[in-house]
């Protein structure tokens, strides 16, 4: 596994979450429930690519060696991904999706509020962008987990099985390495220390008004994202969207 | 043809004379006509994307800013900047890429906020600097008949840009620019 500096490692983990996130996104083209929801779903993927391409543009001239977005994202391996382990999950149906969403949108709202504040100005200028986008996604999402938890009886049902599903994954998003809490510290990155408390408040708010029950904080396993221990799938996800540039490298159209 | 129509496109002396700083105003005249690919009834400049036209290193340079993350025609309005600069007579053009501040549709100009609705999009409501996304909703106006009574149906629309209306009052469906 290749180790980057602090920085390097966070801008990674904020672009690959974005671009995996997307990624999901994509295969819902054609099949989505509604028409209005495909276009919804693959729009918030747009927006995520475009963040993520920001994100990665900026890593690779962090890096430095000649290497670029596009490199980054179609070249690494599983094991030199960064992103949270919940976007690479399955989408499962649509109820894992909008939860999977609703889950990362919150962690997003909460990270880029914080990170205009940092002293490092394009990832501030990053974030500010980012937050325009997230905050319509978040209403989106918030909106579906509230129409399918409080909804029918069947969505309900399928919206408690996608929290047991999913929920595991979570502590993801709540843990800080000691490297960025020394980014916090030097104030290269805002204050994202109490994003985890943010995103528990937001999401038992949402989930209560849900009629969903607020499982417990998830406790950390075996995988770890940051030291690219993924979850399997991560694998396969990454053969499919990295197929083209590994059989025809520096293909363009 | 009407020989009139034919004015403009025969290069006089003015024109075939490399274009210097002193043509930075003709050059906004040229970018006002560089429409948005996607919503051809604005330019670039309508939509509040050119932030900056300047002189540097003996070239003309554009600082533009894109819409959103994503924006799939963000590469097409670089180009088509660039070739409407050459085309007018600018040597070498520079577009530049900035996203910091980040655009807002409180930059869209009056001229293109009428030109939006004259094209059926209902343009952004209010301020995006006074008023969150997550307050209350927008009163969205029907682009066709200006009735306030208007339902959404989709928050998203054709492009990121928009989101998809209908008119309870006229029955029309309609695209509006949301406002970020």
């Amino acid at each position: 596994m290749q180790k980057y500096d602090d920085l390097t490692e966070f801008v990674l983990r904020m672009g690959d979450s974005a671009l995996i996130q997307a990624q999901r996104l994509c295969e819902w083209t054609g099949k989505a429930p509604a028409l209005e929801e495909e276009l919804a779903l693959m729009n918030v993927g747009l927006d995520l690519v475009g963040q993520a391409r920001n994100w990665l543009d900026y890593a690779a001239e962090l890096i430095g060696d000649g290497t670029d977005a596009d490199a980054l994202a179609y070249r690494r391996d599983e094991r030199n991904y960064r992103n949270v382990l919940m976007v690479e999950q399955p989408n499962g149906d649509f109820a894992v999706t909008m939860l999977k969403q609703f889950l990362y949108d919150v962690w997003q709202f909460h990270m880029l509020s914080k990170l205009r504040e940092s002293k490092d100005d394009r990832v501030a200028a990053i974030a500010t962008k980012s937050l325009k986008e997230v905050t319509y996604h978040l209403r989106r999402s918030s909106d579906w987990i509230k129409r399918l938890g409080d909804g029918t009886e069947e969505s309900h049902q399928r919206m408690v099985k996608a929290i047991d599903d999913v929920w595991r994954f979570t502590y993801d998003f709540l843990q800080l390495t000691e490297q960025e809490n020394a980014l916090i510290d030097s104030q290269v990155i805002g204050d994202v220390r109490d994003v985890a408390a943010q995103w528990q408040t937001k999401v038992n708010a949402v989930f209560v008004a849900s009629t969903l029950t607020v499982p417990k904080p998830a406790e950390p396993f075996y995988l770890n994202s940051r030291e690219g221990v993924h979850s399997e799938c991560l694998g396969a996800l990454l053969a499919e969207m990295q197929y083209l540039q590994r059989a025809h490298p520096n293909a363009s159209w | 043809m009407r020989p009139g129509n034919l004015e403009g496109l025969i290069a006089t002396d003015q024109e075939s004379a490399p274009k210097t700083d002193k043509d930075l105003p003709f050059a906004r005249q040229v970018l006002a006509d560089v429409m948005d690919p996607e919503v051809p009834a604005v330019s670039v400049v309508d939509l509040g994307i050119v932030r900056d036209i300047g002189w540097q290193d003996g070239h003309i340079r554009v600082l533009i800013t894109p819409t959103y993350s994503g924006c799939p025609a963000t590469e097409a309005i670089e180009e088509a900047i660039r070739d409407a600069l050459i085309a007018a007579g600018f040597v070498q053009a520079e577009v530049i890429q900035r996203l910091d501040p980040a655009w807002t549709t409180d930059w869209i100009t009056d001229e293109g906020r009428e030109k939006l609705r004259a094209y059926g999009i209902s343009p952004p409501s209010g301020s995006a600097s006074k008023r969150s996304l997550t307050s209350e909703p927008p009163v969205v106006l029907c682009p066709i008949c200006n009735s306030d009574h208007t339902e959404r149906v989709s928050e998203f629309g054709s492009t990121a840009c928009k989101a998809l209306y209908r008119c309870c009052d006229c029955l029309e469906p309609f695209d509006y620019f949301k406002c970020i």
